[in-house]
């Protein structure tokens, strides 16, 4: 029972990576500020808009997306947590993994519209689990996604609607991203 | 996490904390409208029962369900030696049917760690004889730590039919695990054999004296005594057993108001447990119920959502 | 008639080695180490063997007739030649019971077909070993079987009113009673674990030493009231051991009563840990009644063996069917395998360690147990003219022992994978070898 507690860490992850930085600190905040531009322009304003996170590193993404968007509009969105573990389709091949927080904000997620936020965008299967933990939670009126790299490679019909940065990149690489709040250090390599 | 949960000397400290907070997390998901969660999708579960236990039963089987097992109960007849079939023929049978997990309960202690070396299925001990019962203690422990914020150094006091019960047994040791200060109460008669030996050994207290222990106690575990003991000459009548062990109106007044009462149940109102007792605010006994829903699902999860 | 054999400088009780001619079923000729002629005899290498009287077994459960599925007496007879046996006393509690001379002459005479080895049946005390009536104890010696021992073993004669009257009965011809002590109300059907610290761990029911105890002292006071003879089957604790002690030299005193006791190889080495979870835990293998006894009450029952205060040992040999032991613990059945290992054992445990020598090994399993039973061909000394039953041992092999190589039907061996000093290297019967090279003749 000895399960990484985190869904991205398959062999260990080191804490500096190693490899190429594609974003340092600055290009991920300016990243950031422009997809709440997007959200804002999309939504036409923060009513009704709800942030989950998909844990770990989607978590803080979604804080920090928050906070751009009450600088801009001076109201604040509510953030909450999505855990997909358990939904998960590859939890047989591995050691059971446990689960994270789930925290829905107060007013639920019915009506609302939902902007998942993740780090990396790869596959597609930890969105299309995400869309069906959402599903548990109840039914926002719209969902859409929103993450700080692509790296593409999509195994699934799932596309972003906000990304910070679009990755090109071959499937024997990896892409890691490191966040000030849950790392030593901040930023994205590819190695 | 070993493969079959049988004892709770299968858990080591740190599963013990991983499988608190799946359920921790499991709890929350009780309060959805949606509480379903698909993890353990296509696995079956039978919950084989040589004993009847409503309780226990419903429980695992609304864990399965609600992790999206396939939960089956079979209700077994026990046959003893040279008498229609070995317990090694019912179980592998059972389990031939294409099984990941049987949640075993037998009336004969060691039966859950016999049947585990049959059979390729997790197994999942709900209680044998007079052995162990350890979803029990886990659910019990886990209860005690959300009301008491942390259990080491706290003292808890076990009051009951020790020699007759697994609940006791499995929660000395997970009690310890835990860091918790265990102190056990009986009639002399009501201890089980060697337990002078085997309290120095675990490093938990034992008293004839419940008086002398209730006022430092942080949590009280009252166990279930049954009406029949009598006949075994265990004690004298019921009406004693409820002046000397049973925590009466009286002896809640000794406990603090934030002290926790639990009792594995079914209660015997009147004998060890006084009706205020039972149903006093800081009565954790429904806490416990709901709590072993969420603490079974985390150990299924944990023993089947993994690797094949 | 039985061929000549010259059996070859065998060590007689462990001393000097000596030739034994082997004619007509009577040691014919006994001489120094190649000082007999093998004219016409065919030869047994004894050279570093020793030679003891074939061995007698006071207790063995055949299993027939009614479960020919556990044991039968043909294999029970295989596997008590295999151990170096000449001789069993076959207890009552089949199905039905030997409670009848009919009964008791069918097993005698089964025996006797099977020709490996003297079955001696013994009488159950009570009809349908019920513990309330007493069986034909009279007829059952009257018989063509010539029973002896009377027994319930695998329940015990509680009621103190029925013991006596057995006791007392069984003096018109020189009978003994056999008894199992266990209080039942001590000690219930239920009572698989010696009751101490590892059957409150377990949970499982207690088999308390008391339980044995208060039985026995209870009978030798029977005993010496009636004036009679009492047996203590297998023998487990240190209390039992005491009550002997003191019953013994009352006995001895007196002169008109007496109390003899046996004890099994495995009380005398296996311990109640065995059903600890460093063993798997809840293994019906072990399961066994008397139950298993610390190590206390087995360095006590190894020393009243030595001293004489237990007479005799005897294997309870207790084979079972695979699917009665494929139970929970407590359902399971009581018994495990003895006749293949007991001399194995006894080395082990009371040679090697030097509390008996090889004419104590003798003593308590051969001589003492002939004349506790009555059986007159069985135990006698080494001697020209003396019945040729005798057991060949290699005290310098070990042997690890397989529980798919015996040649019992059952499998219930608490011994399988453990390394015990000696062999049986061959038994002879009446001077036909029954087993050679540690193999069925």
């Amino acid at each position: 029972m000895s399960a990484p507690p985190t869904e991205a860490a398959e062999p260990a992850e080191p804490a500096v990576p190693e490899g190429r930085v594609v974003l340092d600190t600055g290009d991920i905040a300016r990243a950031l500020t422009r997809i709440a531009h997007e959200i804002l322009e999309r939504n036409k304003g923060a009513g009704d808009l709800v942030l989950l996170g998909i844990p770990s590193r989607g978590v803080p993404l979604a804080r920090r997306i928050a906070e751009r968007i009450q600088d801009v509009e001076g109201v604040a969105v509510p953030v909450g947590a999505l855990d997909i573990t358990m939904y998960r389709d590859d939890l047989r091949r591995h050691p059971a993994r446990s689960p994270q927080p789930t925290e829905v904000p107060p007013g639920g997620v019915d009506g609302k519209t939902v902007v998942l936020v993740d780090d990396v965008l790869y596959s597609g299967r930890t969105v299309r689990a995400a869309l069906d933990a959402m599903n548990d939670l109840g039914r926002p009126d719209v969902v859409r996604l929103a993450v700080l790299v692509d790296r593409g490679h999509r195994e699934l019909p799932i596309r972003a609607d906000h990304v910070g940065k679009n990755l090109p990149s071959a499937r024997t690489e990896r892409v890691m991203v490191r966040l000030a709040d849950t790392d030593d250090v901040e930023g994205v390599w590819i190695e | 996490m070993r493969k079959h949960l049988l004892s709770v000397d299968d858990l080591s400290t740190d599963d013990v904390a991983t499988l608190f907070a799946t359920a921790a997390e499991m709890h929350d998901v009780q309060r959805r409208q949606v509480k379903k969660l698909p993890a353990l999708r296509g696995r079956t579960i039978i919950n084989l029962f040589f004993e009847d236990s409503t309780r226990t039963r419903s429980s695992f089987e609304i864990a399965g369900k609600w992790l999206s097992a396939d939960t089956i109960n079979i209700a077994a007849k026990g046959s003893s030696a040279s008498k229609g079939e070995s317990l090694r023929d019912t179980v592998r049978t059972i389990a031939a049917m294409g099984v990941d997990a049987l949640v075993v309960r037998h009336p004969a202690s060691g039966a859950a760690l016999q049947v585990s070396q049959w059979v390729d299925a997790a197994v999942v001990n709900a209680g044998d004889g007079t052995h162990e019962h350890p979803t029990q203690a886990l659910l019990d422990a886990y209860t005690l730590q959300r009301r008491l914020g942390g259990l080491e150094g706290r003292h808890v006091v076990i009051v009951g039919d020790l020699t007759h019960s697994r609940v006791f047994r499995s929660n000395v040791k997970c009690l310890g695990k835990l860091g918790a200060e265990v102190t056990v109460v009986a009639p002399p008669t009501l201890m089980p054999s060697g337990v002078a030996a085997w309290s120095a050994d675990a490093g938990f207290a034992t008293s004839y004296d419940l008086d002398a222990v209730l006022p430092t106690a942080d949590a009280v575990m009252m166990l279930r005594v049954q009406r029949e003991r009598m006949s075994g000459a265990f004690f004298p009548s019921a009406r004693e057993y409820t002046v000397g062990y049973g925590l009466t109106r009286d002896r809640l007044g000794v406990l603090g108001p934030d002290v926790p009462i639990c009792h594995p149940g079914p209660m015997n109102r009147g004998l060890e447990i006084a009706a205020d007792a039972a149903d006093a605010a800081q009565s954790a006994v429904l806490d416990q119920v709901s709590a072993g829903v969420a603490v079974r699902m985390s150990i299924l999860y944990h023993l089947l959502a993994g690797e094949d | 008639m039985s061929d000549r054999i010259l059996v070859k400088g065998a060590r007689l009780l462990g001393g000097a080695a000596a030739d034994l001619l082997l004619a007509d079923g009577v040691v014919a000729e006994l001489g120094t180490s190649g000082g007999l002629s093998d004219a016409g005899a065919r030869v047994v290498d004894a050279d570093g063997l020793v030679a003891l009287p074939g061995l007698v077994d006071l207790h063995t459960h055949l299993r027939e007739p009614g479960r020919e599925d556990a044991e039968t007496i043909r294999t029970g007879s295989q596997a008590a030649a295999v151990g170096g046996f000449t001789a069993v006393l076959a207890m009552a509690n089949t199905s039905p019971v030997t409670d009848t001379a009919e009964a008791a002459e069918r097993v005698h005479d089964l025996g006797r077909a099977a020709g490996l080895v003297d079955v001696q049946p013994v009488g159950a005390v009570t009809r349908g070993l019920g513990g309330e009536e007493l069986a034909e104890l009279g007829l059952m010696h009257r018989s063509r079987a010539r029973v002896t021992v009377f027994s319930d073993d695998g329940r015990c004669v509680a009621d103190a009113r029925v013991m006596r009257r057995a006791l007392e009965y069984v003096k018109a011809f020189g009978g003994v009673v056999s008894q199992h002590a266990q209080d039942p109300s001590l000690a219930g059907p239920t009572a698989c674990c010696h009751e101490g610290e590892l059957s409150g761990r377990l949970g499982l029911p207690g088999w308390p030493g008391v339980a044995e105890e208060v039985v026995v002292a209870r009978d030798v006071m029977l005993a010496r009231h009636t004036g009679s003879r009492v047996h203590v089957a297998h023998a487990s604790t240190a209390g039992t051991v005491e009550v002997l002690r003191w019953a013994k030299a009352q006995a001895a005193r007196d002169g008109s009563w007496s109390v003899t006791a046996e004890v099994t190889p495995h009380h005398l080495l296996l311990t109640t840990d065995l059903l600890g979870s460093e063993n798997g835990g809840y293994d019906p293998t072990f399961k066994v009644n008397p139950p298993l006894r610390p190590q206390e009450d087995v360095d006590a029952v190894r020393a009243a063996l030595a001293d004489g205060t237990i007479d005799a040992v005897a294997t309870d040999h207790a084979p079972h069917a695979r699917h009665d032991k494929e139970h929970a613990f407590v359902d399971a059945a009581f018994g495990m395998l003895g006749l293949e290992t007991a001399l194995p054992v006894v080395a082990t445990v009371m040679v090697e360690s030097g509390l008996l020598d090889w004419a104590g090994v003798a003593r308590v399993m051969s001589s003492t147990p002939a004349a506790i039973a009555g059986l007159e061909g069985q135990g006698r000394p080494l001697e020209a003219g003396q019945p040729a039953n005798l057991v060949l041992v290699d005290p310098a092999a070990t042997l690890t022992v397989d529980r798919d190589r015996s040649v019992s039907l059952s499998r219930n061996n608490p011994w399988h994978g453990r390394t015990l000093g000696a062999r049986v290297h061959a038994t002879f019967l009446r001077g036909v070898p029954t087993v050679l090279d540690g193999a069925l003749a």
